[in-house]
């Protein structure tokens, strides 16, 4: 990309900008927000794109390869029909949802502190609902065949209504990450300008809407943001509720469970706020956000992921419980508890919930590292447990008493990882053209809103712990070391790594 | 075999111009022995003759005998009581559309001649698994794939017993129900298939079927011979790669006066290919039985009565053999 130039002059905010407006920390998050987009990107940032590409692409070859083969190259069969790609369909819609109820809930809340997380919360609701809709393809033996869900619409499957509430959750999320970006697109076209970026500029134009931020502009976006923030609350629950349905309306036991539906739902947030927090802590430190990302921030997500992961341990236990207590029909909960599935159920229980829970729960990791910890491991052992959900009921047989057995393959694993690894790759393109934060709405917080936050709550704390290079304090003073009083600088303390 | 092809009209209903090769009379009751005869010669081989000549010839004797007698018979009385289900349960049991949204074959032609059914006595089979292998040699299937499977079953002494188990027909199909594209029906013979040319894989059938009868065509190394007729849901060979499998009832083989590969290939004669019209099933060693009677009076009942699908295959127990006792099929 060629490089780019930021108009000092469009550092200041310029009209409704809130509390925030003509000071130099405006300047200081225009600057940060943007800098991804401008000038040259680090060697770091080349080599994990290119790393994360190969993985995509060797993904996408994979897929060809089994297109050709059958699904039987994954591992499956017909024991184990159902397998690795419904699980990631699960688990990757199941993380945007956090990202989307998160950012709704504090929007709807009026969250102040909220303002530097939204664009990224977003953003990984965007780009994982995105991969878990296309996992829809590897787990169908015909992918061509897509579009006859849509001609032959058969209302009483439950894979319909899958179809409609995945498609209308898509869409919800696409309008979720738009509506915050369209006055953030006029500043942007007004701090970069149309040199160099002329169809990029003309883009930007169109979609900022002709936003000047009047009066009238901001009320109208506010209720547009509300709306949708209360819609998508509602609509990420029934997508869930009705993916868990593809296998509760069956008559399988261990799938067949009145339980699955909140289930289902509870996973999806606790999954999605450990996402969340992973991708902060990631883009904190790699993209130099550590003036607004604070350890409060990954403390308060890390308080709603403990409560979740609280919640996801009842379920699974009255899950278990009741059927297994009984023991009528306790043959997969006999192996999943203590059978061929124990050593990831208990990973699960461990990693996935142990260690989570106590890392917030004690003091002393109640940081930032603490919290990525957590989430990593709630992350990995959340899609560990859905297919311990998912493999010990198909595996088990409704007549007789012959188990069948899945096997993962190599070209289940490199289709898996390809989802994987278009995470940081989506997130990190789409922060190469969009602002990685919400300028607007962190305007509109204003920094002295936010600062008499951060003293109050982890003012003290971060100074013990000395996280970060800078504190709560630290640009309290306006202090924005004269960024904005020389010329047009070329933007390279802005590289990205 | 039967030439079928299907109109796809935008009701999201199939319907199904049949065109019959046998031509018998339909008078709802019988067929004459001679057209069926007639009819069926063309597709007859050697070595199935006297079996097929026989079924035939008692298949029509049977039924004109029904006919005349069995006038006052509520076909309906006597399955209620095989299901053991009152019929005030709201379940007209008929062969008619199964639930809203569900795709049916209509037929083009007058009422359905014959309503397809099976019996399978449990106290005849010795679990050779001749049935699994005539089946797949017909219809080309690999090793996994056993339309008709053989599971072991334990009985109340601790004995274990076979229990063949083909797809089970179901007056209501959840299978059918799961589909988002149609692609499962249930022709006016009361026999589910799949259409494999609209089939998009996705398996909801297979996680609804309650019998584990449904299977996929799960690799593409799947060898099968040049053969003169396409592929049909009737006789879906060679079956399409990424799509959903089950057992057809060998449904050609039926309305051309045969048995189904499984019931020809059976040489204990524990399968029993039944007509619900005619009200006669008849096995592979030629032994002809009025069906509802053969039913009621050895106590057939249906697998997994309380899934309330309703198959249209009974099972005839032996002693002690409780099919649907649940520490029989029971894992740890």
């Amino acid at each position: 990309m060629k490089e780019m130039e930021i108009n000092e002059k469009a550092l200041l905010a310029e009209d409704g900008g809130g509390k925030a407006a003509q000071t130099g920390w405006s300047a200081e998050v225009r600057r940060a927000a943007v800098a991804p987009m401008t000038g040259k990107t680090s060697t770091t940032w080349k080599l994990i794109v290119a790393v994360c590409s190969l993985f995509v692409l060797a993904g996408i070859g994979t897929w060809l390869y089994q297109l050709k083969h059958g699904l039987g190259a994954a591992g499956y069969n017909d024991q184990a029909f159902w397998a690795v790609y419904i699980v990631d369909v699960i688990a990757f819609i199941g993380v945007s949802y956090g990202g989307a109820v998160i950012s709704a809930i504090l929007r709807l809340t009026g969250q102040s502190w909220r303002a530097p997380l939204t664009r990224l919360a977003e953003g990984t609701a965007l780009v994982t609902v995105a991969i878990g809709a296309l996992y829809i393809f590897p787990h169908l033996g015909r992918p061509e065949r897509f579009w006859e869900i849509v001609v032959f619409v058969n209302t009483s499957s439950p894979l319909f209504w899958d179809f409609i509430a995945i498609g209308t959750y898509v869409l919800a999320t696409v309008i979720f990450f738009y509506l915050p970006l369209v006055p953030d697109m006029a500043i942007v076209n007004r701090m970069l300008g149309k040199k160099n970026r002329p169809i990029q500029y003309k883009v930007y134009n169109l979609l900022s809407l002709k936003w000047l931020g009047t009066e009238k502009q901001r009320r109208l976006l506010h209720g547009a943001m509300s709306l949708v923030a209360l819609i998508i609350v509602p609509l990420a629950v029934s997508v869930h509720s009705v993916l868990s349905w593809a296998f509760a309306t069956t008559s399988r036991p261990g799938w067949m469970e009145t339980v699955f539906p909140p289930y289902f739902v509870v996973a999806a947030l606790y999954s999605g706020t450990a996402l969340v927090i992973v991708v902060a802590s990631a883009f904190r430190k790699g993209y130099h956000l550590e003036k607004y990302i604070h350890t409060r921030h990954f403390v308060r997500l890390g308080y709603v992921m403990a409560a979740m992961g609280l919640v996801y341990a009842y379920l699974t236990l009255a899950d278990l419980l009741s059927e297994g207590y009984t023991g009528i029909t306790s043959g997969w909960i006999y192996q999943t508890v203590l059978g061929r599935w124990a050593i990831p159920f208990w990973f699960y229980v461990v990693v996935g919930e142990v260690m989570p829970i106590a890392l917030v729960a004690v003091k002393r990791t109640r940081n930032i590292k603490g919290m990525t910890i957590a989430s990593l491991g709630v992350v990995i052992s959340l899609w560990i447990k859905r297919i311990v959900i998912v493999l010990p009921p198909v595996t088990q047989p409704l007549i007789g008493n012959q188990w069948g057995t899945y096997h993962f393959t190599w070209v289940s694993v490199t289709i898996t990882l390809a989802g994987v690894a278009a995470i940081p790759l989506g997130l990190m393109l789409l922060f190469r053209v969009l602002p990685v934060l919400s300028i607007d709405e962190m305007e509109e917080m204003g920094e002295i809103g936010s600062t008499e936050q951060i003293s109050e709550f982890t003012a003290a704390a971060e100074k013990r712990l000395a996280v970060g290079a800078t504190n709560g304090n630290g640009h309290a003073n306006g202090n924005v070391n004269g960024h904005s009083n020389g010329d047009a600088v070329p933007v390279t303390q802005g590289e990205v790594q | 075999m039967r030439k079928v092809s299907q109109k796809k009209s935008s009701s999201d209903e199939l319907s199904v111009i049949s065109e019959e090769s046998c031509g018998c009379s339909v008078d709802g009751q019988s067929c004459t022995i001679t057209s069926m005869v007639e009819a069926g010669e063309p597709a007859a081989s050697d070595d199935k003759e006297f079996s097929r000549r026989r079924f035939l010839s008692l298949l029509g004797a049977a039924a004109g005998a029904a006919a005349v007698i069995g006038s006052g018979i509520e076909l309906l009385s006597y399955r209620a009581y095989a299901q053991g289900l009152p019929q005030t349960n709201g379940w007209t049991g008929n062969s008619g559309v199964t639930g809203s949204g569900a795709a049916t074959m209509a037929s083009s032609e007058a009422p359905p001649t014959h309503q397809w059914a099976m019996v399978i006595d449990l106290s005849m089979c010795n679990g050779c698994k001749s049935c699994t292998a005539a089946c797949q040699k017909a219809h080309y299937l690999t090793p996994d794939q056993t339309w008709i499977d053989v599971f072991t079953l334990t009985d109340a002494e601790g004995k274990t017993y076979p229990m063949p188990r083909p797809c089970m027909q179901c007056e209501n199909p959840p299978c059918l129900h799961v589909c988002p594209v149609h692609a499962t029906f249930r022709q006016d013979q009361g026999v589910v298939l799949v259409d494999q040319e609209r089939c998009i894989g996705c398996r909801m059938c297979m996680a609804a079927c309650p019998y584990q009868a449904r299977y996929f065509n799960w690799n593409s190394n799947v060898q099968y011979p040049k053969l003169s007729v396409p592929p049909s849901p009737e006789m879906p060979v060679p079956q399409r790669l990424g799509t959903v499998g089950k057992c057809t009832f060998c449904v050609g083989n039926l309305n051309n006066g045969l048995l189904s590969e499984c019931a020809a290939g059976c040489p204990m004669g524990a399968i029993y290919n039944g007509d619900l019209k005619t009200d006669v099933a008849v096995n592979s060693l030629g032994s002809t039985v009025k069906l509802s009677s053969f039913l009621y009076d050895n106590n057939a009942v249906t697998f997994k009565p309380e899934q309330n699908t309703h198959p249209r295959v009974w099972y005839i127990q032996g002693d002690g053999q409780d099919l649907n006792d649940n520490k029989a099929s029971q894992s740890s």
